[in-house]
């Protein structure tokens, strides 16, 4: 006799979190123009082509719903094929809150742009509001040719509020080699998150990294910008505004002031 | 501590063998050591850049420093050298590394103190390893990257080349600070013992992803990193005058 073979194990009480990507695809269109064949979102992605003059192709992201909650897994990807460019932002700032079950959010971003390829990548913060987990993950690819621009900007907590707990991974690869990995986690449970060594009581830090094989002739020179702020370059053809700040606000005009006199041409 | 067959085989012959979980501890003490000549000294691993800023201005607020340096820096620096020390190749994670220091002056200092790294460990602990290591970056390598393969040099273990590293990412700064600050030598001290379960934690972790990245790579090694010391190491190596040289 047989024992009877076990039950299946119980589904969880909760469902799962929301599970949504979108995607991106821009081609040179022939005619000196940029053409988004694929332009898919579903659940609170919602992507928009924007009126743009010239060769460059602009998309928006439109913040459909509240998203990332906690055990949210969202996937976004850009695919910028050989000599086509790309703009791409979003109308609002993504809010990590948290959700029913006390599960992390996940949002995974996945970048690739071809040779001769532009893409400037400028969206709004991300706020790490309180009670919230993310868990962000950003991989870019790019090949000998591409010029980059990316922003990426980090809002601890709402106005007067503590924030959550957040990481974030940034890897970029150009030509096969690793060009720029770096992680950063903040919040609650982070050792030593908020000492002198990390974020020292600011509330915002961000950075703008901008890659283009020029730099390679003429290389970036390292700069002051203010007492938290520097424009620093790095190991290959790219340099990186790094700054903390006490808000968003001045966090956003140190990162521009930054990329003065060193920005990717058309 | 691991690496009992590794020291056993670096063992010279008629030594007795390390019993077993003891590994190469002398070897390690040597290394770790902060009169190791190494250069070591003369950098204040973002500390006085802090003092300058207010950020450090106690026992308290050096902990709190400490503990964020060893979390991020500490722990991808251990990282490097384990995988260093378990024999990935030096020169993909000196790549690795670079990837991992945007801070134009970091990577300079990294590369300084790797040559005086390499000079002490070639002198101690001499092998092909380093030689070659020494001949494909003459300016120095990174830092973490000669301080693993001199501990693999030494017949330690990778787990020991990460206890060399976040030990220093956090006696570094503290040592600095009783002389930027006049802090009290034992309220230093005080720091790092209370730190000492943090760092067998954080030597684990980076451990645990050299092995990982033995099977996938250097991209796998942890990337942490800390704003306020990058950017303070930008603007430490542009004043004019210092105690330190980072």
């Amino acid at each position: 006799m047989t024992a009877p073979a076990p039950a299946p194990a119980p589904a969880p009480a909760q469902g799962p979190g929301l599970r949504a990507s979108a995607r991106i695809v821009a081609v040179a269109d022939g005619r000196g123009g940029t053409a988004l064949p694929v332009l898919d979102g579903g659940g609170p992605f919602a992507l928009r082509r924007l009126r743009s003059p010239g060769v460059e192709a602009r998309v928006c992201l439109v913040g459909a719903m509240s998203a990332p909650l906690g055990g949210d897994a969202l996937a976004l990807s850009a695919e910028v094929e050989d000599g086509a460019v790309l703009h791409f932002s979003t109308t609002a700032a993504t809010i990590a809150l948290p959700g029913r079950t006390g599960e992390p959010a996940t949002y995974d971003v996945y970048i690739r742009v071809g040779d001769g390829a532009v893409l400037r990548w400028l969206p709004e913060p991300l706020i790490s509001a309180h009670g919230g987990e993310l868990r962000m993950t950003t991989r870019i690819e790019l090949a000998p040719t591409a010029r980059l621009v990316f922003r990426e900007e980090q809002i601890l907590g709402r106005a007067g509020e503590r924030p959550g707990r957040l990481t974030a991974r940034l890897t970029v690869r150009r030509a096969g080699r690793p060009l720029y990995d770096q992680e950063l986690s903040y919040g609650p449970g982070v050792p030593g998150w908020d000492g002198g060594a990390v974020l020292g009581g600011h509330r915002a830090a961000g950075q703008l990294l901008v890659v283009d094989p020029a730099f390679g002739a003429a290389p970036v020179a390292p700069r002051v910008l203010g007492p938290t702020a520097v424009v620093a370059p790095l190991a290959g053809p790219a340099a990186v505004v790094s700054a903390v700040a006490p808000d968003g606000l001045q966090l956003r005009t140190v990162l521009e002031t930054g990329l003065l006199g060193m920005d990717i041409g058309r | 501590m691991a690496g009992t067959t590794d020291a056993a085989a670096a063992a010279p012959p008629g030594a007795p063998a390390p019993g077993p979980g003891r590994g190469a501890i002398a070897a390690l003490l040597v290394l770790a050591d902060g009169r190791f000549p190494a250069g070591g000294h003369a950098h204040s691993g973002g500390a006085e850049a802090a003092v300058k800023a207010g950020r450090i201005t106690d026992g308290r607020t050096l902990e709190e420093f400490c503990r964020g340096r060893l979390h991020t820096a500490g722990l991808t620096a251990a990282a490097l050298a384990a995988a260093a020390a378990s024999g990935l190749d030096p020169l993909a994670l000196d790549e690795a590394a670079d990837a991992r220091t945007p801070a134009t002056a970091l990577r300079a200092t990294a590369r300084r103190l790797g040559r005086q790294m390499m000079r002490a460990a070639r002198a101690a602990w001499p092998s092909e390893e380093l030689d070659a290591l020494a001949a494909a970056r003459p300016r120095g390598a990174h830092q973490p990257v000669v301080l693993g393969l001199a501990a693999r040099s030494a017949g330690l273990a990778p787990l020991d080349a990460a206890y060399a590293a976040v030990y220093e990412s956090v006696s570094g700064p503290a040592t600095a600070v009783v002389r930027l600050l006049s802090l009290d030598p034992f309220e230093a001290t005080v720091v790092l013992a209370r730190l000492a379960p943090e760092l067998d934690a954080v030597a684990e972790r980076a451990a645990g992803a050299a092995d990982r990245a033995a099977a996938e790579g250097p991209d796998a090694l942890p990337a942490c990193s800390a704003p306020l010391l990058d950017i303070a190491a930008e603007l430490h190596a542009s004043w004019p005058v210092r105690l330190f040289a980072s």
